[in-house]
């Protein structure tokens, strides 16, 4: 049986979200089917890590089929293991989100825009010609934007604004740059091209074919190069292109957040792993060491911001920045000049990337999710100020909130730890003074966990608060995702088994 | 067979007209009936593979023999396309306009000669007859402004047909020139181009017909019409005005100048690319700040119709099937956004500002129009899974290597387009001051919005998701149609 299981993927949440829509149901019926729809892509995926060949890095699931002859598009999907793992992520945490949804928000849209933006982010881990891609790309933008602007925030309209319009210009200079790399290469395919940035062939075609513009074909390769950073870089967010972020993030509601945060994010990353380290590994070379400055001011930057946040959601949000950043400096770092004797470490590096990408998509969002918590229980106040003495009162939201950000933090044990610990073994071979920098960031999420502790578990309990603990559907909201926690940081090779083939292939097609 | 969507249009036209003005309904359906037979004819020739994207004749028969007129309908690809958008915007337009009760069957037949006149010009391959049938469709444009249009009418009507004709004039002074050059002995499009023009007579002839043809495309700095016409016209007839008149200059423009002057072409390009690219912005630039809802779409036709023109000057098989491909996919998209604004909203708000619409919280009172309107914001902004992305993506590619810095300029211009249209979507729909939604909570009690519109709404949009997601319907029309020996010529001055 030879099922389109990718294209079932992607298209499955679309039609689930719409079928929400027509359907003339109340609310309750409607949050049930929403909660069932959210789990179809999850049984899915389950059914891709079964038939999912381990020992191989290549692409697998493909479909690839003629679209456009004429633009030489192709409907190409198909994922390797950073795919694979990314999907598994997707479909993991919109269903945690729309569990966590609150009293306020559930509405069939909310649901069926939660579903939308599930599809757009399926489809971004799994498309991979640039034509097929960027309409999951962008499309993941329009149910963000109504999330943020109908359920949002006292801010939420100049947030959702401001969020879409930013990352529009990332994917405007993306897609002027990729019109540019299609006229020297007559290729959409994100393969292909890679292919051809391998064996050197994308230079010449470069300087043949676009050496009209009067610019030499260096600086030509440079700017299609900055085109596709931006795009990708404003996504993640780099710093200084990161001032939508804590505004979106603190605006949004927070199962919203949880799914900006949680895998959203993972999209800019995953477009520099995928696009941006096999086609542009040279200029990437070239600019290396700002690259990394910017990798580095990223981490200590957030840190420093999240240190002095008073809003227990906009601290999550810097502190979200703080761990992507590590996700930059460690792929920044592989692309270092050096001979083969350094391919250990760039492997490291890369598999802590891949880790970390998926293991702070888990944290992250469980992260949101107590904060909502939180703030549920506050009536709307989540500054840290407005609480004290939770222990005393909600000691198993406490715990659990706890074991959630010492899984931030990268303790050893919890899923966090042995991404980063690659991260910064791959990375302090290829740069070190980076990694020495980088590490003063670590004590970011080390204030931030005390600064919870002592002002929001500990301390006097406010007078008149009607505080309680956590539910049993919260317990079970979050039981898997703390579960997973422990699982993935005593079993790390369960996803390392699958990440490392595939790191493997990559770094082996990438010239150095 | 073709023949057929001009011959349907002027017979319904004359049956509406017929029809006493107390029976709408009456009107209406045939108004309707007439439409709905014109899009099947061009499917029907479609379906029995006499519409493909070779150029042939329809009917070739001598018309006035002293002037060496001949009765020349013809249609390659591009044609056809025009065909189809003409079609589909005509039955929406009706399907828009089925609350117009003043004088309905004088409505209906100007709407219905109009339809007739667009047709006739996009199957046209003489230039006599183009001429006339190009007239024809802007007569009764006059009239539905002037008589059943809304603010400003009266201005907007004579604007517009003061610039058209301009515009006429100028084609026809250059026409008649090539014409008398050429021998006088023939207005035969195909026979024409083939003539060697001298080069300095291209010169200045081409501008003359280029831009007489392209007032009507909204090219900047003789767009000033399109932004008043649109907004004192009646829905149907923005509609029209945007989704199919403003293709026919663009239409004439790359039909006849461009293949008649090859050189005068060459030696212009530039300078037009470079207008077409201040359009592109001015138009974004212009929508950003206007507080009226329908003057935002009005100017946004400008600078949709921008990208039109920069793909036509990027003489490249893929920029140019670009351009018309961008012809059909913003016909069907402003059609759209224009019903949303006139019908959906202004009939029912009776107001168009955007500072008080504001207010209204629409998408409580009015979730179809919004739900529709958001769709159509998301396919106008140029969003991959629209026709809109796949016209200007090629577009751009055409441009990439001739303009490059227009192409930049024409991203920053899509950039400029994402935030008027999110700014219109928000302040129309979803009035920035007003409370979280709540379930249950209540916006003004307006209308329900009726069946018919409902029924557009729904044919435009699955129109432009379907060209979105499965261009090849279109694009295999297009762009073997650039292989014919007549678009050939386009090529001529270049050298190529």
């Amino acid at each position: 049986m030879n099922l389109p299981l990718l294209t079932i993927l992607t298209g499955a949440p679309i039609l689930c979200g719409i079928m929400l829509l027509l359907l003339r149901t109340d609310q309750r019926v409607a949050r049930k089917l929403a909660i069932a729809f959210s789990f179809i892509p999850l049984a899915l995926v389950a059914y891709l890590w079964r038939n999912f060949d381990n020992t191989s890095g290549s692409l697998q699931f493909i479909e690839k089929y003629p679209w456009i002859p004429s633009l030489r598009v192709d409907y190409f999907l198909a994922i390797d293991g950073l795919g694979l793992l990314m999907v598994t992520l997707s479909a993991a945490v919109i269903p945690f989100a729309v569990i966590a949804t609150t009293h306020a928000q559930q509405s069939k849209l909310y649901y069926a825009l939660m579903l939308f933006l599930q599809a757009g982010l399926l489809g971004t881990f799994t498309a991979l010609n640039f034509f097929h891609w960027f309409i999951f790309w962008e499309l993941s933008l329009v149910p963000a934007f109504f999330l943020i602007k109908l359920w949002g925030g006292e801010k939420r309209s100049a947030a959702a604004l401001q969020f879409f319009i930013y990352t529009m210009v990332g994917s405007i200079a993306m897609l002027v740059a990729f019109v540019g790399l299609f006229i020297a290469t007559n290729t959409f395919d994100f393969i292909q091209l890679s292919e051809l940035a391998r064996n050197g062939q994308l230079a010449q075609l470069v300087t043949a074919n676009l050496s009209g513009l009067g610019l030499s074909s260096d600086a030509l390769s440079m700017l299609l190069f900055a085109g596709v950073f931006l795009g990708f870089a404003v996504k993640v967010p780099l710093i200084p292109f990161h001032t939508w972020l804590p505004l979106t993030y603190s605006e949004a509601p927070t199962t919203t957040s949880m799914v900006l945060t949680g895998v959203m994010s993972k999209m800019g990353v995953y477009g520099f792993i995928r696009v941006l380290l096999p086609i542009f590994p040279e200029q990437m070379r070239a600019v290396l060491t700002p690259l990394l400055w910017l990798a580095v001011a990223t981490i200590i930057f957030s840190a420093y911001a999240a240190f002095v946040q008073k809003d227990l959601k906009r601290i999550v949000a810097y502190s979200s920045i703080n761990h992507l950043g590590y996700c930059l400096l460690g792929l920044f770092a592989v692309v270092k000049a050096g001979d083969a004797s350094l391919l250990n470490e760039r492997a490291a590096a890369l598999n802590g990337v891949i880790l970390q990408m998926f293991n702070h998509g888990i944290t992250a969002s469980a992260l949101f999710c107590f904060v909502g918590f939180l703030e549920h229980r506050n009536h709307g106040a989540r500054g840290i100020e407005d609480f004290g003495g939770m222990r005393k009162v909600a000691p198993v939201l406490c715990g659990l909130m706890g074991i959630t950000m010492f899984s931030s933090l990268g303790l050893p044990g919890l899923n966090g730890f042995v991404g980063e610990f690659m991260i910064f073994k791959g990375t302090f071979s290829l740069s070190a003074w980076a990694a020495a920098i980088a590490t003063i960031g670590l004590l970011a999420t080390a204030i931030f966990l005390l600064t919870v502790i002592q002002k929001v578990f500990s301390g006097p309990v406010k007078e008149n608060h009607a505080w309680v603990d956590l539910t049993i559907a919260e317990r079970l909201t979050v039981a898997p995702m703390i579960a997973l926690m422990f699982v993935l940081g005593i079993a790390p090779h369960l996803l390392l088994q699958v990440i490392n083939p595939t790191v493997t292939q990559m770094l082996a097609a990438v010239k150095f | 067979m073709l023949a057929w969507t001009i011959y349907l249009s002027f017979i319904g036209a004359a049956l509406v007209a017929l029809v006493p003005s107390e029976k709408a309904v009456l009107a209406r359906i045939t108004a309707l009936a007439t439409a709905v037979l014109g899009f099947i004819v061009t499917l029907l020739a479609i379906a029995q593979g006499q519409a493909t994207a070779t150029l042939r004749d329809v009917v070739s028969v001598p018309w006035i023999s002293a002037i060496g007129a001949n009765y020349h309908l013809a249609a390659d690809g591009i044609s056809i396309t025009l065909l189809l958008l003409t079609g589909i915007a005509a039955i929406a337009g009706v399907l828009f306009s089925w609350n117009v009760t003043r004088r309905v069957n004088q409505f209906f037949a100007l709407y219905l000669t109009l339809i007739g006149g667009v047709y006739g010009v996009f199957l046209s391959f003489d230039l006599f007859l183009l001429f006339v049938f190009y007239e024809i469709a802007i007569i009764p444009k006059y009239f539905l402004i002037a008589i059943w249009g809304s603010t400003n009418k009266e201005y907007g009507a004579m604007k517009l047909a003061l610039y058209s004709f301009v515009g006429s004039a100028m084609v026809m002074i250059g026409l008649i020139a090539a014409y008398v050059l050429a021998g006088a002995k023939t207005f035969d499009l195909i026979q024409l181009a083939q003539h060697p023009f001298a080069h300095s007579f291209q010169h200045w002839a081409f501008p003359l017909v280029f831009v007489g043809f392209a007032i009507l495309a909204g090219l900047w700095p003789f767009h000033t019409w399109a932004p008043t016409g649109h907004v004192a016209a009646p829905t149907a007839a923005s509609m029209l005005l945007a989704g199919v008149v403003m293709k026919l200059g663009a239409y004439g423009a790359l039909r006849v100048a461009m293949t008649l002057f090859p050189d005068g072409l060459n030696a212009w390009r530039d300078e037009i690319g470079l207008l077409a690219v201040i359009g592109i912005l001015y138009g974004a630039g212009v929508a950003l700040v206007q507080k009226d809802f329908k003057f935002v779409i009005g100017y946004s036709s400008v600078s949709h119709m921008g990208f039109v023109l920069l793909g036509m000057m990027t003489l490249s098989v893929v920029g140019l099937s670009g351009a018309v491909l961008q012809m059909f996919s913003h016909g069907i998209i402003a059609g759209l956004l224009f019903a949303v604004v006139g019908r959906m909203v202004y009939d029912r708000a009776h107001t168009r500002e955007l500072t008080a619409l504001e207010t209204m919280n629409l998408s409580r009172a009015l979730p179809f129009a919004a739900v529709t309107f958001v769709l159509a914001s998301v396919a106008s902004m140029g969003l991959p899974g629209f026709s809109g992305f796949v016209a200007e993506l090629q577009v751009l590619l055409g441009a990439w290597k001739v303009f490059p810095v227009y192409t930049v300029l024409a991203g920053i211009g899509i950039l400029v387009g994402v935030a008027y249209t999110l700014r219109v979507l928000v302040k129309a729909f979803f009035g920035g001051v007003t409370p979280a939604l709540n379930p249950g909570e209540k916006g003004h009690a307006l209308a329900a919005i009726t069946i018919p519109e409902r029924i557009g709404a729904v044919m435009l949009l699955a129109t432009t998701l379907l060209i979105g997601v499965y261009p090849r319907l279109l694009l295999d029309l297009i762009r073997p149609s650039f292989d014919s020996p007549l678009m050939q010529t386009l090529w001529k001055g270049t050298g190529q």
